[in-house]
């Protein structure tokens, strides 16, 4: 059977709110009937709107919450499989958005030892594993460090390490750029984008900067708990209409060449930089007869 | 005054203190203040100041850092102090009204005063040599015999660990949220203590929420780095006696008899005086 590395189907999440006497006062239907497949080595990510049940989405994969109804497989595993369930979490690592909540340790090498140290790895190994998960986010020099004397781009780093040193084959980032400037965004993302290409984790990341998503090799965009849309951020982003019905902003050059489009001028769908923009408006120029150039792509 | 607070904040940088088993620097400072406690006389004072002295120098924590931390003492210190000085009866040499201050109040207060000292210095030379991990480490190991009676001793050690680690996130969310209720023309500063105990609640209520909030974000966290508790849990940096841990063992033995020692001398000979 080819499954990918996370496999959702027709998977279902109540929150249920209930009083004291265990009476149901409340359920709110976070994720709806969402089926999906993550193929091994991706860097996907998932849009959506404050609400729209991608962070809940996250919380699914590593069993942190389990589902109502449906079943969630992480490599092969379900997640509602109880004696699985370290297995699960070593496999798809976590990482969250608020830097200062999820960092365990007071010394940055610490923190990074904390997974392994709780997955019963040797002591040598532990250290092999510390010293290459610091050195995969580039943070080497501040191992002593204390995370409370780092920038928030770092913290976002030293936590990323910390997924690391337990060898996942996949981590999903919940919003991890969503308190830090801009710069720390860059860094963070970079990162993410390098362990990807150079490790070959599958990455999951949850978002709602459009900017961040450009270079994935896929994009989900999530909608009041349903799986609205799914392709290539090319794809995506050539339906600016739509994603403006699901209250998510494009970049902002795609933007514009979308008005422009609109305004009558010939251009391809879904430009996603400045670079393309200025390319497929030099082409214009140069093709005075108004003939439509070959867009390749 | 909050952000004053030195105790639980390690110092990083390379000593012998540094590199000593937690257990020993826990022992020692046990022994450091027990010591305290024995010592009545100025002499036996003479020896602890040079252990302590002895201490401070081997951990290259400027000493200066190490003072920072008697800034938030001094309250407590003036009141333990006034105490000992005005109410202490003996031969007096000043009176007004009912307050007298006496040879002995005056002697008194002084070591008071110098064992309060002492003690927070002391401890900081712990818990500044000694990253918070490795402490709970230390405790977690060396109190591992009450885990066989049923007292959760890795729990307690994760928390106090966690504790440690929260509390300059918890100092500078303090500070933020006094600033922006300050803003909003809440009034720290004047007003009697029971004034100013209410006038906390506005800073206190939100600081809570925030901190409950930061404890299911940590508990969260924790699990999905496969925290299970202390059961088959490895450790990455164990803890292992050197020689030099002996060798600090041999200290705190001679160290200790000194100071008991001391006691029984002055008693015997009868010369010098007692304190306390």
């Amino acid at each position: 059977m080819a499954m990918g590395i996370i496999k959702a189907s027709k998977l279902v999440f109540d929150y249920i709110r209930q009083d004291e006497d265990d009476h149901i006062e409340e359920v709110n239907r976070a994720i709806d009937g969402v089926d999906v497949d993550i193929r091994e080595g991706d860097f996907v990510a998932i849009l959506g709107h404050n609400g729209s049940g991608k962070s809940t989405f996250a919380k699914q994969i590593n069993g942190i919450l389990l589902p109502t109804e449906g079943v969630v497989w992480v490599s092969g595993m379900k997640t509602s499989d109880d004696s699985h369930i370290w297995d699960i979490r070593k496999t798809a690592g976590m990482v969250f958005q608020n830097p200062d909540n999820q960092i365990i340790g007071n010394v940055v090498e610490e923190d990074v030892g904390f997974g392994p140290e709780n997955l019963g790895v040797p002591t040598d190994e532990i250290w092999r594993r510390v010293d290459e998960s610091l050195a995969a986010v580039g943070m080497t020099a501040y191992r002593l460090k204390s995370p409370n004397k780092l920038s928030g781009g770092q913290k976002q780093r030293v936590a990323i390490a910390g997924v690391m040193a337990m060898k996942p084959k996949c981590i999903i980032l919940d919003e991890p750029t969503a308190m830090l400037d801009p710069n720390g965004r860059k860094e963070v993302i970079r990162t993410i984008h390098e362990l990807n290409k150079k490790e070959g984790i599958t990455i999951l990341l949850i978002t709602h900067y459009m900017e961040e998503v450009i270079d994935a090799d896929r994009v989900i965009v999530m909608d009041d708990g349903h799986l609205v849309m799914d392709g290539t951020p090319r794809e995506i982003f050539s339906q600016v209409r739509r994603l403006k019905e699901y209250r998510l902003d494009v970049p902002q050059v795609t933007e514009l060449a979308y008005e422009l489009k609109q305004e009558g001028v010939e251009i391809p769908e879904g430009i996603l930089s400045i670079e393309e923009l200025v390319e497929a408006l030099i082409s214009l120029l140069g093709d005075d007869a108004g003939g439509q150039k070959e867009n390749v792509d | 005054m909050i952000r004053e607070i030195t105790l639980g904040q390690y110092y990083p940088v390379d000593s012998v203190l540094h590199r000593m088993d937690p257990r020993t620097k826990l022992f020692g400072t046990m022994v450091f203040i027990v010591s305290l406690f024995l010592a009545d006389s100025l002499a036996a004072y003479g020896i602890v100041t040079v252990f302590l002295a002895t201490a401070v120098v081997l951990s290259r924590v400027p000493f200066g850092f190490m003072v920072r931390g008697l800034k938030a003492m001094i309250f407590l210190l003036l009141i333990s102090v006034s105490f000992n000085l005005f109410l202490t009866p003996g031969t007096e040499i000043f009176r007004f009204g009912f307050l007298k201050i006496t040879w002995e109040g005056i002697r008194l207060a002084g070591f008071m005063a110098l064992r309060l000292i002492y003690l927070v210095i002391g401890s900081s030379v712990m818990t500044l040599t000694t990253t918070p991990n490795q402490l709970t480490d230390g405790l977690e190991k060396g109190l591992r015999l009450l885990k066989k009676v049923g007292v959760p001793v890795h729990e307690v050690s994760m928390m106090m660990s966690i504790a440690l680690r929260f509390i300059p996130i918890l100092v500078e969310e303090t500070d933020k949220i006094m600033k922006a209720q300050m803003a909003r023309g809440a009034d720290f500063e004047s007003g009697n203590l029971i004034q100013k105990a209410r006038n906390m609640v506005p800073l206190l209520v939100p600081l809570f929420i925030s901190a409950f909030r930061r404890a299911t974000d940590l508990a969260m966290a924790m699990e999905a780095r496969c925290y299970h508790g202390g059961e088959g849990r490895t450790k990455m940096k164990p803890l292992r006696y050197e020689r030099r841990d002996g060798m600090a063992y041999l200290v705190y033995l001679l160290y200790l008899g000194a100071v008991i020692g001391m006691r029984y001398f002055h008693v015997a000979a009868g010369m010098m005086p007692k304190i306390a």
